[in-house]
Order: C-alpha cells, then sequence, then structure tokens
C-alpha cells in the first residue's frame, strides 16, 4: 500500500482491507514503536473533527511522527481565499502524507490528485469516511472472530449516515445478512443497496428495533441528527424511538456487541455502558490502532 | 424523397462532403456545438434550429464541412443529445447514416448535480463513469454521487 492514498473504502481490495485490519492488530499489541521518527504527517482539517483528528494525531505521535496542520479553516490560508489545490500544493511540500477533512464531497480525491504525497481522507462531506470503516471492520472482526457470514443491524439515520454507507458497501464482500432499522423518512438509499442486491444478499427493513435485537451479532447505533429534517416537527416525532436501554438487550444474543461511531447524545442510555455488550468506546480506542497500521503501511514502513 | 422533406431539408443549405448531425433536440443544439468544440472550427458550420420534425416535433441540424469525427469524439453528444443520427455526406450524397452511442466516461461535459461536490465549488474538470447507458446514470468520479437523466445539466 506505500505511497497510496485511502480515499474510498473501495480504493483498497478485500485482502488489502484484512491486510491493514492485521496490522491494527499488531499494533494494538505493541502500539509505542517509534518507527515513523523520520516522517511529518500533515493533518488537515477544514471542519472542525476533535474525534478523528486527535485519533490521527495520537497514532502518528505514538509512532514517533512530528504532526503538523490545522483544525479548522478559519485559522489557515483559505480564510483568506486560497483554492484548495494551492493549499495542498504547498502542504505537500512540508509533509510526507495528508490527513484531511474537508466539508465538500469529493474534495480528498481532488486533493490526491493534486498532491505530491500520498492522502488519507478523514471525511469528505457526506461522501467517504474510509478510516472509520475500518475501525467498524476491526471491531467487528475483533469481537466476532471473523467478517464473515455475520448478522448486523444498523440503527437510526440510515440516510444521511456517511459511516453506515460505507461500512454496508464494506460488509458486502463478506456475507453479511443487514437489518436496517430506521424510521421511514431515514431508510437506506437505494443507491446504497444496489451492493447488496448485486452480490444477491439478504437484507431486511424494519422500523422495530425490540424486534431485531435477538437476531443480530453487532447492533450498529447511530444518532439521529436534528439538522437533518426541513420541519423541525418530524424530528420530534422520530427522535425518541430509537433508543436503546440496557433492558432492552435481555433477549441479546451472548455474542452481541454494540458499536456506535461515537458522539453519542441520548441514543444508548448510559445505563448500557456498564453492560459488557457495549464495545462503543473500545470501538474508538481500536481506531488509533488502525489509523497506526495506515499511516505505517502507506509510508512504507512495513508492509 | 417527400416533397415537404425535400423543403426541411433546403433550410439548411446542403454540404458537398462533411458530417451532417441531425435530430438534435433544439434546446441542445449549442450544446452539441460546444462540447465538439465547433466554435473554433475553420472550415463552413452551418446550424439549424427549431425546424419541424415529424419525429420530435422541433429539432436541431449541424452540418459541418470536411469534418469526419472520431467515434469517442461524436459519442460525446450523445449524453445531450441521444436520439442524434449522424450523416457522412460525399460528393452531396450520403454515404452514411448511424446513431451516436452514450460512452464509458464523460470528461468536462456534465455538471454534477451536487452543489456540495468539489467540481461545483473549484475549478475541475468533471469526470464521471457512465454505470447506465440506458437510464443514462452517471457516476461522479469524485463525490460518487449518482447524476440521471432528470437531473443531467451541462457545463
Amino acid at each position: 500500500m506505500k505511497n497510496r492514498s485511502l480515499i474510498s473504502i473501495n480504493d483498497f481490495t478485500r485482502a488489502e482491507h484484512i491486510r491493514i485490519l492485521e496490522l491494527a492488530g499488531a499494533f494494538e499489541n505493541n502500539p509505542r514503536q517509534r518507527i515513523l521518527q523520520d516522517y511529518v504527517v500533515a493533518t488537515l482539517f477544514f471542519e472542525p473533527s476533535t474525534r478523528t483528528r486527535l485519533s490521527f494525531e495520537s497514532a502518528a505521535t505514538r509512532l514517533g511522527a512530528k504532526v503538523i496542520g490545522f483544525t479548522d479553516s478559519s485559522s489557515s490560508s483559505v480564510q483568506k481565499g486560497e483554492s484548495l489545490r494551492d493549499t495542498i500544493l504547498t502542504v505537500s511540500n512540508y509533509c510526507d502524507i495528508i490527513v484531511m477533512r474537508h466539508p465538500r464531497e469529493g474534495s480528498a480525491r481532488f486533493a490526491s490528485e493534486v498532491a505530491k504525497v500520498p492522502v488519507i481522507n478523514a471525511g469528505d462531506g457526506a461522501n467517504q469516511h474510509p478510516t472509520q470503516t475500518l475501525l467498524d471492520m476491526y471491531s467487528i472482526r475483533k469481537t466476532q472472530g471473523s467478517l464473515d457470514n455475520l448478522n448486523i443491524a444498523f440503527v437510526g439515520d440510515l440516510k444521511y449516515g456517511r459511516t453506515v454507507h460505507s461500512l454496508v458497501q464494506a460488509l458486502c464482500h463478506y456475507n453479511t445478512t443487514f437489518h436496517f432499522v430506521s424510521p421511514l423518512e431515514l431508510k437506506l438509499p437505494s443507491a446504497v443497496k444496489i451492493d447488496i442486491k448485486q452480490r444477491n444478499l439478504v437484507y431486511h427493513q424494519s422500523t422495530d428495533l425490540l424486534e431485531v435485537i435477538p437476531k443480530v451479532d453487532i447492533l450498529y447505533m447511530t444518532r439521529i441528527q436534528k439538522e437533518r429534517f426541513s420541519d423541525p416537527l418530524d424530528y420530534e416525532k422520530v427522535k425518541n424511538a430509537y433508543i436503546l436501554n440496557n433492558q432492552m438487550l435481555d433477549a441479546a444474543k451472548p455474542n452481541l456487541k454494540i458499536l456506535h461511531p461515537l458522539p453519542r447524545v441520548n441514543e444508548i442510555t448510559t445505563d448500557v455502558d456498564g453492560n459488557p455488550k457495549a464495545y462503543y468506546f473500545t470501538q474508538a480506542l481500536n481506531g488509533v490502532f488502525v489509523r497506526q497500521a495506515l499511516l505505517a503501511s502507506i509510508l512504507g514502513v512495513v508492509d | 424523397m417527400e416533397r415537404e422533406d425535400i423543403r426541411k431539408e433546403l433550410k439548411v443549405s446542403a454540404i458537398e462532403n462533411g458530417t451532417v448531425i441531425d435530430h438534435i433536440p433544439s434546446k441542445n443544439v449549442f450544446q452539441v456545438i460546444k462540447i465538439l468544440n465547433l466554435s473554433e472550427y475553420q472550415d463552413q458550420v452551418l446550424i439549424g434550429n427549431n425546424l419541424d420534425s415529424r419525429k420530435m416535433g422541433k429539432k436541431g441540424i449541424v452540418k459541418v464541412s470536411n469534418k469526419f469525427f472520431k467515434s469517442d469524439e461524436i459519442n460525446k453528444i450523445a449524453l445531450v443529445a441521444p436520439s442524434a443520427t449522424l450523416i457522412i455526406i460525399r460528393n452531396f450524397e450520403v454515404v452514411e447514416k448511424k446513431n451516436v452511442e452514450v460512452p464509458d466516461y464523460a470528461e468536462n461535459i456534465v455538471k454534477c448535480f451536487n452543489p456540495n461536490c468539489i467540481t461545483n465549488n473549484e475549478e475541475i474538470v468533471t469526470k464521471f463513469t457512465v454505470i447506465d447507458k440506458k437510464e443514462l446514470k452517471l457516476r461522479c468520479h469524485y463525490c460518487e454521487k449518482i447524476t440521471a437523466r432528470n437531473n443531467i445539466a451541462f457545463r
């Protein structure tokens, strides 16, 4: 994967995904190695994302790399009207790899075509967020032993949830049975179902969370965002329908794990946090190992 | 040829050698001219628009003297004029007639319908993969969103 950009989850093959997950496992066992001391990682956050940025910076720092960058566009030359092209051309002189988050869809692909160094997409608008997808895959594989033949439920905002779309795409390579649980207004878009249908995979759609819980190995919860609704009344109608509490997990399979891309607002009540099925904070930790694996393999320090 | 057809045909003079692009939807004639870069063409170009057509109601026609397009060059216009027919003329005679075919890729012709796509916010050449030729669905190389026939627009 040396010198390759990671923009979309489909840029890497199934075998390459697995290789990254295996490397991430090695970093989990030995997270502090100074193998990137000679490297500079630029984190360009054109819109703020504390979690993703800190996770990348933690990954880079624990491998000994120097991190430079900005945390939102108001503190960069974008404010002065500089084009993305010029920003990327300039910054690629200063670093060995660029990690970028940008509010426009397609910005990361464009940056990777302009930059002289590889680019890792840390989120381009509503489009892709492949490192989140990889850490989700890592968490599923680690807790279930394998990615193959699992029953996976996606709950909440399936229409706009970028993490859901990418993870569904990626899981289509693993004979997954999908359970989509959402209000009708926030159903999975048909464009995302194309991949599922092409592979003749089974999927179920439901509005009832309780009915789905006993059937699945992974419960992937998402936040229903108020700003997605043009009519605030529509939001009020659905906002409490998909809240998971501890009691609802009574009928769950013993191997069930609950994932969430975070931040959580109220869609998982805090009484679930103590349940061994709650995995979302460990999932966030896994993000550091996956990002270490990506930085190290793209910079060519590991194979 | 029926009398009515002859009369219509004569509204735009005949060319001795070259290509006639017929059955262009009237609203897209100038788009076709733009795509084929005919404003830079030094030989004769005859343009007729809003001509009566039994097939289409109104149509446009473009006649380009001494120009025989390569298929990838001409197929680009299928995105704006899928109904277009190409007529190759030599010595005032029709030597070949064919339809245009939707290409596999479209570069810098189509505008991405996603307003938040980077191509609508920076100076970037748009690139699309045609994923469905019949329904005309194009996937943006940058934002990965699909622009379909009903929301297609041109640069």
